[in-house]
């Protein structure tokens, strides 16, 4: 049980894949422009992750190690042929706005790196909250830095108009705004993992640290 | 007691240049073109720059006050900033766009790469481009010279562009006009012999070489001059310099000592390229004016001109 909440939020805060893995940089700086978007991106891929994680841990004995890379393809590409069905049937508007972004979770690497380093090596169970932590972890980027961009490029949140009067800084929702809020972000989470690091270090080593 | 006492490597010759003295004497080199701003535009271009000026000084001081560093925010570096940030903005934009500015320039240009030295791309020009990126509309509304109120007016680049005017004499200009400053514009860019003065102080006490800037203007002006839209050789070289933000450009922000090449043949490399870029631009981009996104573009491949042109080491045959 201790493993499963560990495999679950390690990928929510400390191996998170954006901040911390810097992986899936594709979606992320394209579809982040509003709330709507980043919610919807990061639940398809959650659902993805979490479905293909399983399927590859349950096959994983079978597969050939020489071919496995098609057959985690083959795999994920179902998963997502069926989410794009789904939004295409009830949530037209949303996947008419994410566009190619939805069939593109095929190659999206935060889900193969997960299949090729975790799932295809671990037992069903924690492989499954290892996709839900990452999956969830990975909305969770998406959500903070479209949630920046939006109110500050657009002054809106989730579509609703905020402060009357507002003139938005319309380069946040441009390309750049993307690569800016991520590049800040990054670094800002850097600078607080280091700090805590070295806070432990400092408590660890005692006066003879300082020596 | 430590810190009194200078051990290095000879030559034991102490020359009392600094980074600061070197900052405000480009700073001092800015003013006569600020001058003529406040001449032209009235006041509001002297509020324009004095809240630039604010704005960058305070965000450096708070920013290094946070990081637990030294605060330098008085060594002139901030403070050239501001005033080439506010050099580049139009006199009647509204009060908080030098003020975000001055923020954006000092905290996400400078600052977040780790200070003065440390920053790739010129502060004061990637805000401008942030800016103007953000908000055409204030950005680009333009005040006629020497009018109280606030009549907006063309800059003679953009009329030219949108080709309702064929020359210089359709618009009412002579050269003289252009030299003076007697045109739109942005508040420090307009006054050609104010730009130069600062530029003849600058290159006499040997702070700017003239590399960059030369080879930014004549570069710039021989592409505009072949290749016009009128046909070949039929261009108008002295427009072409005269107007825009080329001066200013060329002789304050193309030499920045962070942001450009460390040899003279690398400054002669990024002054050309700056030309290039920049004609680009004018001629087939959607701006009317691209020096700021030339020297913006160059600074990116500074690193590249610093290894392409290093120079061999005395006494080695080869260079590896």
């Amino acid at each position: 049980m201790k493993r499963l909440i560990k495999e679950f939020t390690k990928g929510i805060i400390v191996e998170n894949p954006t901040f911390g893995l810097v992986l899936g940089l594709c979606p992320t700086l394209a579809i982040s422009i509003s709330v709507r978007n980043a919610l919807g991106m990061g639940l398809a891929a959650t659902f993805v992750l979490v479905c293909s994680n399983v399927i590859i841990s349950l096959v994983r004995k079978v597969i050939p190690d020489q071919i496995r890379i098609p057959c985690f393809i083959v795999i994920i590409a179902t998963f997502v042929t069926i989410v794009e069905m789904l939004m295409k049937a009830y949530f037209p508007a949303l996947n008419v706005s994410l566009g190619i972004f939805v069939p593109l979770i095929v190659v999206n690497c935060i889900v193969l790196g997960r299949a090729e380093a975790f799932a295809c090596k671990s037992p069903v169970l924690p492989s499954l909250f290892d996709g839900l932590g990452m999956g969830i972890g990975f909305t969770l980027a998406l959500v903070i830095i479209a949630s920046i961009r939006e109110v500050l490029g657009a002054g809106k949140f989730l579509g609703f108009h905020l402060i009357k009067g507002f003139e938005p800084i319309r380069v946040m929702v441009l390309a750049p705004g993307a690569l800016l809020t991520l590049g800040l972000l990054i670094g800002l989470v850097n600078y607080w993992h280091i700090r805590k690091k070295t806070n432990k270090e400092i408590k660890k080593a005692g006066c003879d640290g300082c020596r | 007691m430590e810190d009194k006492l200078y051990v290095g490597v000879s030559p034991h010759i102490h020359s009392r240049e600094s980074v600061s003295r070197v900052m405000w004497a480009v700073c001092v080199a800015l003013i006569p073109s600020g001058l003529a701003g406040v001449f032209i535009f009235g006041l509001p271009a002297l509020k324009v720059t004095l809240i630039s000026i604010v704005s960058c000084v305070f965000t450096e001081a708070l920013i290094q006050k946070s990081r637990g560093k030294k605060i330098t925010a008085g060594d002139g570096s901030a403070v050239l900033t501001g005033i080439l940030l506010a050099y580049n903005l139009s006199s009647s934009v509204p009060f908080w766009i030098p003020l975000i500015g001055g923020v954006f320039a000092i905290a996400v240009c400078k600052q977040a790469f780790g200070g003065l030295g440390a920053n790739i791309f010129n502060p004061a020009l990637a805000a401008r481009a942030f800016l103007l990126a953000s908000w055409p509309k204030q950005m680009t509304g333009f005040v006629k010279p020497f009018s109280l109120d606030a009549i907006s007016s063309a800059t003679p680049l953009a009329v030219l562009k949108e080709q309702s005017a064929k020359s210089l004499s359709d618009l009412g200009l002579s050269y003289w006009d252009l030299f003076f400053g007697r045109r739109g514009g942005c508040l420090g860019e307009v006054c050609v012999i104010a730009l130069l003065l600062g530029a003849v102080y600058l290159l006499w006490k040997g702070y700017i070489w003239p590399q960059a800037p030369v080879g930014l203007i004549l570069s710039l002006g021989f592409l505009s001059w072949v290749f016009s839209p009128r046909g070949f050789f039929k261009g108008d070289f002295l427009f072409s310099i005269l107007s825009g933000g080329l001066i200013l450009g060329a002789f304050f922000m193309a030499t920045d000592y962070v942001t450009t090449p460390l040899t003279k043949k690398g400054q002669l490399v990024f002054g050309l390229g700056c030309g290039l870029i920049a004609f680009v631009i004018r001629r087939f981009g959607g701006y009317p004016e691209g020096v700021s996104y030339s020297i913006l573009m160059m600074n990116a491949a500074v690193p590249l001109i610093d290894r392409w042109v290093r120079p061999k080491r005395y006494g080695n045959k080869v260079e590896s």
